[in-house]
């Protein structure tokens, strides 16, 4: 198999050389800052070859027709890295003990310096990303685009929207009012309706027969440990087929072009 | 390739590997292979495994459920239902409680056989469809579930709506004069009982096999 040239940046982000005269040899501090840029670069790439996978990834071709349904997937990664960010501040404040669990969110919301925003943040990002992730499903689906060779492509994105759901279902118990727990004690109970394995899976959901000490730690740590690490490494996985196989044109682009340049060949 | 592995002695000194032993059939480099494998294996296991027992510990452990006084004998009656806080799981405030509705045993409507365990019927608050609380509605004699409309007779047998079975129950008896509430039990649709069973899981017909009694709550003995 022939070797595919690694894409070259566009040529409006090559530096124009110097003109004749230019400058007549003294070092403005623009033209320091930007050797010590270079420098620091050059330092790094020296030591890991990185400028061939970034130019892998940052320089690829998009097929003619690509539009604004191909950011819903761009979209839900960073409706997740908001989840991500503003989920590392509000376990600063979070509590997951019963008995303190409400309390210390209710004290994000009203005493904490922009906790309401933080909260609300993570609380209507949660929202925005199980949006996303379905339209970005409906574009995936609609445009053909999970067809050979993005069939594995399919697969992992049909993981993350259940372990999205997972974080939907985990992150209701935490603000631990009413809603919350009786939510989900309903949701143990349809996992518990399971014949066979579904009493034992409820069982572990709630560490023990009955909604115990321990349980909302256990979704706690489901919620901020377990999913998102095996969301952010299966969206590394993602990226990369989506990198390695390319885009594909939206269905109604037609190949009129390329069979007509063919002719004309 | 078959005729060329059939003429290699099996033994390293044969095939003149240099510094082999008599009689030595493994080469030292798939030895080192195997033993680094090997630790890998050890090494691992020794980290998944008791992380795992530690996440599953809890469904296989018994926690105690000590009878808990509701009130005197004489507080209840046959004729309808006292509401009573009894606690679930102890140690974690208002979440670990439960209204259980307590009334005397009235032989003529309670047709389930007698024993020490039920001189008083103590219901259950969870309702068997996905464990909402249901309240009972003294104008209509029965139990009400507000989330998606089950409804249970004065027996606490299924009504109408989802739920699919009668309401689980608690052991009682009476010491020093005083109504104790037990561990909990569930019941089929003839009041016959099981180990507790979460809402949601029938226990007439074949229902008992898909849903199998777990490791860490059980029937009281001799019930």
């Amino acid at each position: 198999m022939a070797r595919l040239k690694l894409p070259a940046p566009p040529k409006s982000l090559n530096p124009a050389p110097k003109r004749p005269g230019e400058g007549n040899g003294t070092v403005t501090a623009k033209d320091a800052a930007k050797e010590a840029g270079v420098t620091v670069v050059d330092w790094v790439d020296e030591r890991t070859s990185l400028s061939g996978p970034a130019r892998w990834l940052m320089f690829r071709k998009v097929p003619k027709g690509t539009n604004w349904f191909y950011t819903l997937g761009s979209g839900t990664m960073f409706a997740f890295l908001n989840q991500a960010i503003t989920g590392v501040f509000l376990a600063m404040y979070y509590d997951p003990s019963p008995t303190r669990a409400y309390e210390s969110a209710r004290f994000i919301t009203n005493d904490v310096f922009l906790g309401e925003l933080v909260r609300g943040m993570h609380k209507w990002g949660a929202t925005v990303m199980v949006i996303l992730i379905f339209l970005h499903m409906a574009r995936t689906f609609f445009f053909g685009a999970y067809k050979y060779p993005r069939e594995l492509n399919w697969v992992i994105g049909v993981a993350l929207v259940i372990l999205t759901f997972v974080m939907a279902l985990t992150g209701y118990l935490l603000p631990f009012d009413q809603r919350s727990y009786w939510a989900t004690i309903v949701a143990n109970n349809i996992t518990a309706s399971g014949p066979l394995v579904g009493p034992y899976l409820a069982d572990f959901l709630r560490a023990g027969p009955e909604f115990g000490a321990t349980t909302l730690s256990r979704f706690y740590s489901i919620h901020m440990l377990l999913v998102p690490g095996l969301i952010g490494a299966l969206i590394g996985a993602h990226l990369y087929l989506v990198a390695k196989l390319g885009t594909t044109a939206p269905p109604w682009q037609k190949v009129d072009d390329l069979s007509a340049r063919e002719e004309r060949a | 390739m078959a005729d060329r592995r059939q003429t290699k002695s099996k033994y390293t000194a044969d095939r003149g590997i240099p510094g082999a032993f008599e009689g030595e059939t493994i080469t030292r480099r798939r030895f080192m292979t195997g033993t680094v494998h090997l630790t890998g294996l050890i090494g691992t296991a020794a980290i998944i495994l008791p992380s795992l027992g530690f996440a599953l510990g809890p469904m296989f452990e018994k926690h105690p459920e000590p009878w808990q006084a509701v009130g005197a004998v004489d507080e209840f009656d046959a004729a309808t239902y006292v509401p009573k806080v009894i606690v679930i799981v102890a140690g974690i405030g208002q979440a670990g409680k439960s209204t259980v509705y307590v009334r005397k045993r009235d032989p003529k409507i309670d047709t389930e056989p007698q024993d020490q365990y039920n001189q008083f019927v103590a219901i259950s608050t969870r309702c068997m469809h996905l464990g909402c609380p249901v309240r009972f509605v003294e104008a209509a004699g029965r139990f009400i579930c507000p989330c998606h409309g089950g409804v249970y007779n004065f027996r606490g047998e299924v009504d109408g709506g989802p739920p699919v079975r009668p309401l689980d129950r608690f052991y009682t008896r009476t010491r020093n004069g005083q109504v104790e509430i037990g561990p909990r039990y569930s019941v089929n649709s003839e009041l016959k009982r099981f180990s507790p069973r979460d809402p949601g899981e029938t226990l007439d017909g074949i229902g008992p096999y898909l849903y199998p009694s777990r490791p860490s709550v059980r029937k009281l003995p001799g019930t």
